[in-house]
């Protein structure tokens, strides 16, 4: 066997487009998603006319002032600002390309602001030749105003409760300069109780009238600040993680990415190597008494095996640069990693023993791999409950799903079913039998 | 007919062959013999047979009925196509294969099998960028490199050109000469009547002919130029 691994790694060595395939293959995919993974999707250059001038950034509410460029920069945040001078400078930015977007605020905004009798606007130009760009700019541009939306009425709310404040425990009140004594409902009240007893038995129940409005007008208004509070954020959401893990995104598509690579080249290696002997009509010479069938399908089970494991342990390495994986795990790695290629390899065998040619071989594990990939992928919910229990019964055939739950754990710690590991291992068992069949067969 | 009544000792006997596919005969009650030194042509049209017969020797494929008997002696096999790495360099080749029959004077076999094979200048070029004549010896080679006692060669010289033809003969007569029982299927009457000592004709997988070329003239009637349209006429006469 040892010769024939041999053998196989020179010939590796020899096709240079077929190993720099292998390579470049998964090279490039872990790339890819670590880029997007680490990178986020760019900030979008927008243009902002601002017209408000800069003296009237503050609007005064009672004897609240309230800076609302401290709100605009939020949205600035989350954007790449391009300041313009002029609406038609916005236009023609946005015309060309040059921004995403353009933001113009209006300089009646903290006017309109501050009297609220009519609602402060301000303008969005987009581009919508493309509609995905145009989705984004929409759904940044509203979520962000939303939050401006949120922090300036939580601010407004604010003021609106000190008043109510004022008015029911009485307190200083300072407007333009000047400096008012607020008396407030419960002093109110309570000078009023004062004079009650030394006043005229009419005079007396009048005034006991007020008092009790006094009383009941402090009480329901004080009540008014917890409605005033909730309307600042009528609706909290909290989230609670009821199925599954609380593996971050991120390390999911690793693993996913691993998955992927360890597939494509765990399969390619491991059908295409058994069907080159075929190919170059090896096969019979081999099997007769130089070596025996499951001999040489262990062979190849092993060489693809080691081959993906050196490959996807690269790719891991590579991919810790983009995403923080743990490097103290890696003999886990190495295990769900070596145990996952041993299924593959197993089932690229099986295909091998199918076909009597490489491009046969390879056409049939790119046919195979990529509607398991995608099976395996489809979230319960997604389609009926009926379909989905198929799903299930099909992706139990192929160690696509465990290899997922196997390298879950490896990488990110997720709990390991015992149930995973003698999955891959039956499938390993099974995929061997029917390659031997197989084999026997076709041979 | 039955191919025996000679009293040389034989390195290779098979009886009452028989191997069906389905509902066809592919061998159908063939017996063969070969002593040292001989040479075996085993002739008929393309579905005669011949492919089949010697794989049953060659121990690939189990016959339906009958027997091979080879003295516990390994029998090389030569299949109609090229066995080889084209990745791999003709030393390569035979030194994997000398390894996988378990030599251990690798080194002294391979550079013995280039010598015969008079392919020593070619030890290092990829068995792919080789001469179809070129690589049929090389396939031969490893056929030899048990160094067995009979080989079995299938349509060795099928598609090479006259020249390859000629110089791959001489190699095959040379390991005949040797001692080496040599066993070869060919639908080339010419190739059977210059260098073989016995013939035998499959038809339809029967044998219906086994004796030497001479004889096989004689039964076929016409000289050599109208061989082949005797040979057909003379299938025809006994059935196929
Ligand atoms: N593996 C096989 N399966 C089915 N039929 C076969 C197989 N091998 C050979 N045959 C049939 O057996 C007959 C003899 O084939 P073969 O021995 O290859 O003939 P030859 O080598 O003389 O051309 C043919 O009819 C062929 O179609
Ligand atoms: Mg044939």
């Amino acid at each position: 066997m040892r010769w024939l691994l041999l053998k196989d790694l020179t010939i590796l060595r020899r096709s240079p487009l077929l190993v720099g395939l292998l390579v470049i293959y998964p090279i490039a995919i872990s790339c890819l998603i670590g880029f997007a993974l680490s990178r986020g999707p760019d900030k979008p250059a927008v243009a902002i006319l601002n017209e408000v001038p800069a003296s009237s950034n503050e609007i005064a509410l009672g004897s609240e002032r309230i800076d609302v460029s401290q709100y605009s920069t939020e949205l600035y945040d989350a954007v790449d600002p391009v300041p313009v001078e002029s609406r038609a400078e916005a236009e023609e930015k946005v015309r060309s390309g040059a921004v995403l977007a353009a933001l113009i605020i209006p300089a009646d905004i903290t006017s309109k602001l501050q009297t609220g009798l009519s609602p402060a606007t301000v303008e969005v130009l987009y581009n919508a030749e493309d509609p995905v760009k145009a989705a984004f700019v929409q759904d940044t541009i509203k979520a962000q105003v939303q939050d401006a939306n949120l922090a300036l009425t939580q601010a407004l709310t604010g003021v609106a409760l000190d008043y109510l404040d004022l008015i029911v425990s009485g307190g200083e009140f300072d407007l333009i300069g000047q400096t008012f004594d607020v008396l407030g409902l419960e002093r109110s009240q309570e000078i009023l109780e004062a004079i009650s007893p030394r006043l005229s038995a009419a005079d007396s129940a009048e005034v006991g009238e007020v008092i009790e409005f006094a009383g009941v007008a402090g009480d329901n208004l004080a009540l008014a600040d917890n409605a005033l509070s909730s309307l600042s954020a009528p609706i909290r959401v909290e989230t609670t993680v009821v199925e599954g893990g609380r593996t971050p995104l991120s390390s999911f598509a690793v693993a996913i990415a691993i998955a992927v690579s360890l597939m494509f080249v765990t399969l390619l290696l491991a059908s295409g190597t058994l069907a080159l002997e075929r190919e170059e009509n090896a096969y019979a010479r081999l099997t007769r008494g130089l070596v025996a069938p499951s001999a040489l399908l262990t062979e190849k089970v092993v060489l693809a095996a080691v081959c993906s494991l050196a490959v996807t342990l690269l790719m891991l390495v590579g991919l810790a640069l983009f995403v923080g994986l743990e490097f103290g795990r890696a003999p886990m790695w190495i295990a769900a990693l070596a145990l996952a290629a041993a299924a593959f390899a197993a089932m690229g065998v099986a295909l091998g023993a199918l076909t009597r040619d490489v491009r046969a071989a390879s056409l049939l594990a790119f046919m195979i791999a990529l509607p398991i990939a995608f099976l395996a992928l489809v979230p319960s919910g997604a389609v009926s409950p009926g379909l989905f229990g198929a799903i299930t019964a099909v992706n139990a055939l192929f160690p696509f799903g465990p290899t997922l739950d196997a390298l879950d754990w490896a990488l990110n710690g997720a709990p390991l079913a015992l149930l995973t590991v003698a999955h891959l291992a039956a499938l390993v068992a099974a995929y061997s039998v029917v390659g031997r069949v197989a084999l026997r067969r076709f041979g | 007919m039955i191919d025996e009544g000679r009293s040389r000792p034989t390195v290779l006997e098979a009886h009452g062959l028989v191997k069906w596919f389905g509902p066809r005969a592919a061998l159908d009650g063939v017996s063969i013999a070969a002593a040292p030194g001989e040479r075996v042509a085993v002739i008929g049209p393309n579905g005669a047979g011949k492919t089949t017969l010697l794989s049953i020797l060659a121990g690939i494929q189990r016959p339906d009925a009958g027997n091979v008997e080879t003295g516990g002696q390994r029998v090389g096999w030569v299949p109609q196509q090229a066995a080889l790495y084209g990745k791999l360099t003709v030393a390569e080749n035979l030194r994997l294969f000398a390894r996988l029959e378990g030599r251990d004077d690798v080194e002294q076999v391979v550079e013995r099998m280039l010598d015969q094979a008079a392919l020593g200048d070619r030890r290092d070029d990829p068995v792919a960028e080789l001469s179809g004549g070129n690589r049929q010896r090389v396939n031969i080679a490893i056929g030899l490199l048990a160094e067995p006692r009979v080989l079995l060669l299938d349509e060795p010289s099928a598609s090479l050109d006259p020249r390859q033809r000629e110089r791959l003969w001489e190699f095959i007569l040379a390991l005949a000469e040797r001692g080496t029982a040599v066993v070869y299927a060919t639908h080339d009457l010419s190739e059977a009547d210059r260098h073989a000592n016995r013939v035998l004709v499959l038809a339809d997988a029967e044998l219906v002919f086994a004796g030497t070329p001479a004889e096989l003239e004689q039964a076929v009637g016409g000289g050599l130029r109208d061989f082949e349209t005797s040979f057909v006429s003379f299938l025809g006469q006994l059935g196929h």
